[in-house]
């Protein structure tokens, strides 16, 4: 175990790094939130997922919706280390022409399962596939992740109360809490506490983990995984633009790309 | 007259859909019972979802279960499975072009009574500005039937838009995705209709040829792809042309025929439809007059036509 998880902290740091070099030549897009969920996400491909990126359509394979799709950087980082497409493409994100667009688009990218970018939409989605995997009797799980932000949209509770009703316990969400949103503090904008309650109260197995701590993340699905008869969330409380440390819990770095020298000030702690 | 409301042939469409086919699943949000849809319920439980009152959830879970490799048949009333999902039907189902079937009842004004709350006037607009989208009004129940038999082959996001009431039955002329129907021939002028104004149309038609006045009627019941030969067609055969929806004049059939003919073959067009308001309580047939969307209004605006080009 302890060989997976440093093996998963090494991959995390070079999806960081990833990360700064692809928004730093793009120019523009999504530090904070990309930084943040990099340990869920490099967990996920590098470990819990069943996932095959040379049989894209594979149809026993795990699925990941990024409902917050202003977080593509992370999963395009973990997507070319996986093999989907050459690490080359990820210097074209954002681009005209680019196989990585602004948001995550699934008929653009190899691997990319859904496309995203509206907040709110994206658990519907997943839970859509995890009813579509038990009609047909499949035994995948579906991996959603959301963003604390995100949680305000009603959808979301749309999909958390459904999903409880149809007692989907092949899905599994992620929620990054990272604690800020574009505005501010998410507990100042539209305070989403008691989030544990809230969810537990919809239906769901509820647990709360540290996001930045790979062994707590594995141990928490490999949970999620035995428990039947419902969906479950993992509560990962997290730190916006984690591992950069001018970046680290700034609202201000939401939404805006690192210049050249800011990148390489950030590649440098990253190293 | 025969009648049958066209929601009640998708009911029946579906449930003989759903013997042939296992992957078709039906999704609805709490009004199963006036879509339909719970004719499929009591056969195939299994593949029937009730998400309640929560239409943008339920257009994401069919969006997911297209992924997962089913047909999924979304139902609700047209005001609520169209605009109030609307973003979800565009991000969620049309830009990742999905294979979901959105079949929505009760649109137009012939929901009467209920009033501007539940009238869809603005679906054809929004549905047929949507990339991938194709959009589908049959005019009765059994081409109600032949499209969504039809809508199940072809492979992408589909709009199916039907009404509530009952209406009679038209000479069945069978249905293609993307062909209009000639169904009344005529070389004075063209009268383009859609759903139940395909009827109003017919009337309309008689009225004039006992004026001497030969109207061709057009069922235009794909609105996109819209058959655009059909429409030039009719611009060169006939000497003016009259489109008729029981919709707004903005942005449905009106527009889109229009949008082909000022591109290909300018023409004189009159579009009878909804002018640019709300509806309004009141019986299905009252309102048809009231807001001069009948065979009366299509006749008169004829007439109005044909004497300023000059002729007869
Ligand atoms: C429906 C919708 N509204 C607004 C936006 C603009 N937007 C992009 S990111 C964001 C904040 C999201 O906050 P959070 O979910 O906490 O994301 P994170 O902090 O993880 O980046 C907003 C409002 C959007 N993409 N979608």
């Amino acid at each position: 175990m302890d060989e997976i998880v440093s093996k998963i902290a090494d991959t995390s740091r070079k999806m960081r790094r990833l990360i700064i070099e692809m928004l730093s030549l793009a120019g523009s897009g999504h530090p904070g939130g990309s930084l943040s969920s990099v340990e869920i996400i490099a967990s996920l491909y590098f470990h819990i997922m069943r996932h095959n990126p040379s049989n894209l359509l594979w149809e026993d394979r795990d699925r990941f919706i990024l409902s917050k799709g202003h977080c593509c950087p992370t999963l395009y980082a973990a997507l070319a280390l996986s093999g989907y497409f050459p690490m080359e493409e990820l210097k074209t994100l954002r681009k005209l022409g680019s196989i990585l667009q602004g948001h995550s688009d699934r008929l653009a990218t190899p691997g990319v399962e859904m496309s995203t970018g509206s907040l709110g939409q994206g658990l519907s989605c997943a839970a859509g596939i995890a009813l579509g995997g038990k009609l047909s009797k499949k035994d995948f799980f579906v991996f959603c992740l959301i963003g604390d932000g995100e949680n305000q949209e009603g959808q979301v509770w749309e999909a958390a109360m459904s999903a409880s009703h149809y007692k989907l316990d092949n899905l599994i969400c992620f929620l990054d809490y990272n604690k800020l949103q574009i505005d501010g503090r998410v507990s100042d904008i539209m305070n989403i506490e008691p989030v544990v309650d809230k969810w537990r109260a919809f239906g769901w197995e509820v647990m709360e983990i540290d996001g930045h701590n790979i062994g707590e993340i594995i141990e928490a699905v490999d949970r999620a995984k035995e428990i039947k008869g419902k969906p479950k969330i993992i509560i990962a409380n997290t730190i916006k633009g984690k591992g950069v440390s001018f970046i680290e819990n700034k609202v201000e770095w939401h939404g805006v790309a690192p210049t050249k020298e800011e990148a390489e000030r950030a590649l440098k702690e990253l190293e | 007259m025969e009648q049958e409301a066209t929601r009640d042939a998708y009911g029946k469409a579906l449930v003989e859909l759903g013997r042939q086919n296992p992957d078709i699943v039906v999704l609805d949000a709490d009004t199963s019972s006036s879509t339909r849809t719970n004719w499929f319920a009591k056969e195939f439980p299994d593949r029937f979802f009730n998400f309640g009152v929560a239409e943008a959830n339920m257009l994401g879970y069919a969006a997911g279960l297209a992924l997962a490799g089913k047909i999924p048949f979304v139902s609700s009333f047209a005001v609520f499975g169209s605009i109030r999902a609307y973003e979800q039907i565009r991000t969620s189902i049309c830009w990742p072009n999905l294979n979901v079937k959105i079949v929505l009842t009760h649109a137009g004004i012939s929901v009467g009574e209920d009033g501007a709350s539940h009238q869809a006037i603005e679906d054809i607009a929004t549905m047929r500005v949507l990339p991938n989208m194709s959009v589908i009004v049959p005019a009765d129940a059994n081409e109600t039937r032949r499209a969504i038999f039809a809508c199940c082959e072809h492979k992408g996001p589909v709009y199916i838009r039907l009404g509530r009431a009952k209406f009679p039955l038209l000479p069945d002329a069978g249905f293609e995705i993307g062909k209009a129907r000639i169904i009344k021939p005529g070389n004075d002028i063209s009268i383009i209709a859609c759903g139940l104004m395909v009827f109003e149309a017919l009337k309309a038609s008689d009225m004039l040829g006992k004026d001497g006045i030969s109207a061709r009627v057009v069922n235009m019941s794909t609105i996109k792809p819209i058959d655009k030969e059909a429409i030039i067609s009719a611009a060169k055969e006939t000497k003016a042309i009259i489109t008729a929806e029981e919709h707004s004049i903005i942005g449905g059939l009106g527009s889109a025929v229009c949008e082909v003919l000022s591109e290909k073959a300018p023409t004189i067009v009159k579009r009878i439809g909804i002018q640019d308001v709300f509806g309004t309580s009141g019986k299905p047939e009252e309102l048809l007059s009231y807001f001069k969307v009948d065979a009366k209004a299509i006749y008169k605006e004829a007439i109005t036509l044909v004497n300023r080009n000059g002729s007869i």
